[in-house]
C-alpha cells in the first residue's frame, strides 16, 4: 500500500525541455510559479492555461500522465476551492440558505484557485520534475548555489545529501512496510484506540526504522569510499550541462510570457477575477 | 611484473578499536598471496574476519602490524598519499551483500557513472565506460530505469557494473549473492565467472555457498582470524571433518559421499559437483 507512492517521477526523453540546462529549469520553475500568482483577470488566466498546455505539448509527456500526477492532490485542490467558495464574502449573495451564503466572488475565487493550483502543478512538473533526472536537479542546485562555496558553505555535501535522500526514500518506504507487517504479526495494533494510543503504536515502527537507516548510512558510506568518493574533490560529471542557445531562448519566452500576463492584467477589458 | 602476485599479505595482524579493545585480535598472522587473474573463494563462519580482511585490502581499515602489497605498491607504507589510496581503491573494487546500500543515484546509468566521476574521468570516456559496463553485466536495456524498480539480482549486477566502470584489476565480492533468490544468484554468479574468465579480472569471493566456492581455482578457509586451509577446491573439501569443526558445510555431493564412506562404502572424497558424482556412480553401477 504505502509502497505505491511513486517517487523519482522522471520520464527520460529527448524533448526541448529535457535538453535544457537543469539550472534554467529550476529558475524557470520558480519564475513560472511567480507568474501563476500574477495572473488576475480572465484574459491572463486564459493565457496561463494556454501556456501550460503549450509546455505540456513541448515536453512530449503524455497529458494523461500529467493528469494522473494531479490525482493525489485532488482532495487538497477541492478542499481549498470549497473553503474559498464559502469563505469569500461579497455584497449580494447568489445562493443563500440556512447559514450558508455563496457570493459570486466566492465562485470566482474558487475557480481561480483551481486554475492556479492545476497550472502550477502541471507546469512545474513538465518544466522540472518529469523532465529532469534527480541527479541533474541536484547538479543544478549545486551549481546555482556554488557562489556560496566561496563562503566555505558545504554546497557539494548538501547536494550529495539530497541525492542520497531521494535515492533512499523508496528503500525506507519498503522497509517501513516490512516493519509494520512484522509488528502487526507480533500483535501491535495500528488502527484502533485513541489518538494517543495510535501515536504510541508508532514507536515500534520508528525505532527499528531509525536503526535500519543508520545501518544503511554506515554501509553506504563504506561502499561510496570503495567507489573512490572523496567529497567531490576532482569530481567530473558524465552529463555536463552548459547554457546554450535554447536556454537563452527559453529565458526570453518566459520573460515574454510574464510581460504578456502583466499587460493583460492591466489593459484587458473588465472581467477581473 | 607478470609473476609478481597481485596481492601479497605478510604477517598481517588486525584488531578493531584502540587501547583495551585491541586485546581481541580479529586477524592473526595472515600470510597470503593472490596471483593476477586467479579466482579465490574465501570461506569461514560468521565473525571469522573475512569482511575485515577485505576492508584491509581496500584501505577502509589499516593493519596493526604486517605488510600488504597490491600490484607492487606497499599500502601499509605510512607515506601513502590520498592519490595512491584512490588508485588502490580503483584497482580493487568491492561488491557487498546488500545491493541497496551500494547504489547512490536514482537512475541506473548515473549510478554506474559514480565511480568514474569520482576519479575525474572526462565525460565522454565516462559515457563509453558506463555503456560498456552495463553491456558486460547484461543490463544495458535498464540504463534509464530507477534502481528500486529492479529485482535484487538486477540491482547487484548494477552494483557490479558500477565497479567495472572504474576498470579495476581485482574485484572482491563480500557475500554478494547471499540476499538473492536462486535466479538472481545464478545471474550474478555467471557475471562473476565471465569477468574472471573473459576479462581477466582477479576475483575474490567471500561466500557461504559451497556450490559457488567450487568454481574457484583456490579455496581459503579462515577460522577465528587465521587461515586454516588453503588449496584447490578438491583439496580443501576433502577435509570434511575439519570443515565441520569450523562450522562450515561442504558441497552436498561431497557430504553424501562422505557419509556413505562412513558406512563402509569406498567412494572418492574429492567429488564436488552433482555431475561428477553421477559419473562416479554410473561407472560403478554399469
Ligand atoms: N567496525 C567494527 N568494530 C568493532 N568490531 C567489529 C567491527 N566490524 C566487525 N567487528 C568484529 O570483527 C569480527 C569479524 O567480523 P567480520 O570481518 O565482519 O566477519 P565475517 O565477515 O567473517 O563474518 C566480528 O567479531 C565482529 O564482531
Ligand atoms: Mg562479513
Amino acid at each position: 500500500m504505502i509502497t505505491d507512492i511513486t517517487l523519482g517521477q522522471f520520464f527520460p526523453g529527448q524533448s526541448v525541455i529535457h535538453r535544457l540546462d537543469p539550472r534554467t529549469k529550476i529558475l524557470g520553475a520558480i519564475f513560472y510559479i511567480v507568474i501563476v500568482f500574477l495572473a488576475k483577470n480572465v484574459f491572463s488566466f486564459l493565457l496561463l492555461v494556454a501556456f501550460t498546455l503549450f509546455l505540456v505539448l513541448l515536453s512530449r509527456i503524455s497529458p494523461k500522465v500529467v493528469l494522473k500526477g494531479l490525482k493525489p492532490l485532488i482532495i487538497i485542490i477541492v478542499f481549498t476551492a470549497i473553503l474559498n467558495l464559502f469563505g469569500k464574502k461579497g455584497e449580494t449573495p447568489l445562493i443563500s440558505f440556512w447559514i450558508i451564503n455563496i457570493y459570486p466572488e466566492g465562485i470566482r475565487y474558487a475557480i481561480m484557485i483551481i486554475i492556479r493550483v492545476v497550472c502550477m502543478l502541471a507546469g512545474t512538473s513538465v518544466i522540472l520534475s518529469y523532465t529532469t533526472s534527480p541527479t541533474a536537479i541536484t547538479e543544478g542546485i549545486e551549481r546555482l548555489l556554488s557562489p556560496l562555496a566561496v563562503l566555505h558553505l558545504p554546497v557539494h555535501d548538501f547536494a550529495m545529501m539530497m541525492t542520497i535522500a531521494l535515492r533512499f526514500i523508496p528503500t525506507l518506504i519498503d522497509e517501513t512496510d516490512k516493519i509494520m507487517k512484522a509488528q502487526t504479526a507480533r500483535g501491535v495494533d495500528f488502527s484502533s484506540g485513541s489518538l494517543i494510543r495510535r501515536a504510541k503504536a508508532l514507536i515500534p515502527i520508528l525505532i527499528p526504522l531509525l536503526f535500519s537507516a543508520f545501518r544503511h548510512a554506515k554501509d553506504l558510506s563504506i561502499a561510496m569510499e570503495c567507489r573512490c568518493y572523496r567529497a567531490g574533490k576532482g569530481m567530473t560529471h558524465m552529463t555536463t550541462h552548459r547554457f546554450g542557445l535554447r536556454d537563452y531562448l527559453s529565458a526570453l519566452v518566459m520573460c515574454a510570457f510574464c510581460a504578456a500576463v502583466v499587460l493583460l492584467n492591466k489593459y484587458a477589458p473588465g472581467f477581473s477575477l | 611484473m607478470n609473476n609478481d602476485p597481485f596481492i601479497k599479505i605478510e604477517n598481517l595482524n588486525f584488531a578493531y578499536g584502540s587501547g583495551d579493545e585491541m586485546s581481541r585480535p580479529i586477524l592473526k598472522n595472515i600470510n597470503l598471496t593472490v596471483e593476477k587473474g586467479s579466482f579465490v573463494a574465501v570461506l569461514g563462519h560468521n565473525g571469522s574476519g573475512k569482511s575485515t580482511l577485505a576492508k584491509l585490502l581496500n584501505m577502509i581499515e589499516s593493519p596493526v602490524s604486517g605488510k600488504i602489497t597490491i600490484a607492487g605498491m606497499d599500502i601499509t607504507d605510512p607515506e601513502m598519499t590520498e592519490e595512491m589510496m584512490i588508485e588502490i581503491r580503483r584497482k580493487i573494487g568491492m561488491v557487498f551483500q546488500d545491493p541497496d546500500d551500494q547504489l547512490v543515484a536514482t537512475i541506473v546509468e548515473e549510478d554506474v557513472a559514480f565511480g568514474p566521476e569520482n576519479l575525474g574521468i572526462e565525460p565522454k570516456e565516462i559515457r563509453r565506460r558506463v555503456d560498456e559496463a552495463l553491456k558486460t553485466v547484461g543490463m544495458e536495456q535498464y540504463a534509464t530505469h530507477a534502481p528500486h524498480q529492479l529485482s535484487g539480482g538486477q540491482k547487484q549486477r548494477i552494483a557490479i557494473a558500477g565497479i567495472i566502470a572504474m576498470m579495476p584489476e581485482c574485484i572482491i565480492f563480500d557475500e554478494s549473492t547471499a540476499m538473492l533468490d536462486p535466479t538472481g544468484r545464478k545471474d550474478v554468479m555467471d557475471t562473476i565467472l565471465r569477468l574472471n574468465k573473459e576479462h581477466g579480472i582477479t576475483v575474490m569471493t567471500i561466500t557461504h555457498n559451497m556450490e559457488e566456492a567450487v568454481y574457484a581455482d583456490r579455496v581459503i578457509v579462515i577460522n577465528e582470524g587465521e587461515i586454516v586451509l588453503d588449496g584447490t577446491p578438491k583439496e580443501v573439501f576433502g577435509n570434511v571433518e575439519k570443515l565441520h569443526s569450523f562450522g562450515l558445510d561442504v558441497p552436498q555431493v561431497t557430504e553424501l559421499f562422505y557419509e556413505l564412506n562412513l558406512s563402509k562404502c569406498r567412494l572418492p572424497s574429492d567429488v564436488l559437483t552433482e555431475k561428477e558424482g553421477a559419473d562416479v556412480i554410473a561407472r560403478m553401477v554399469l
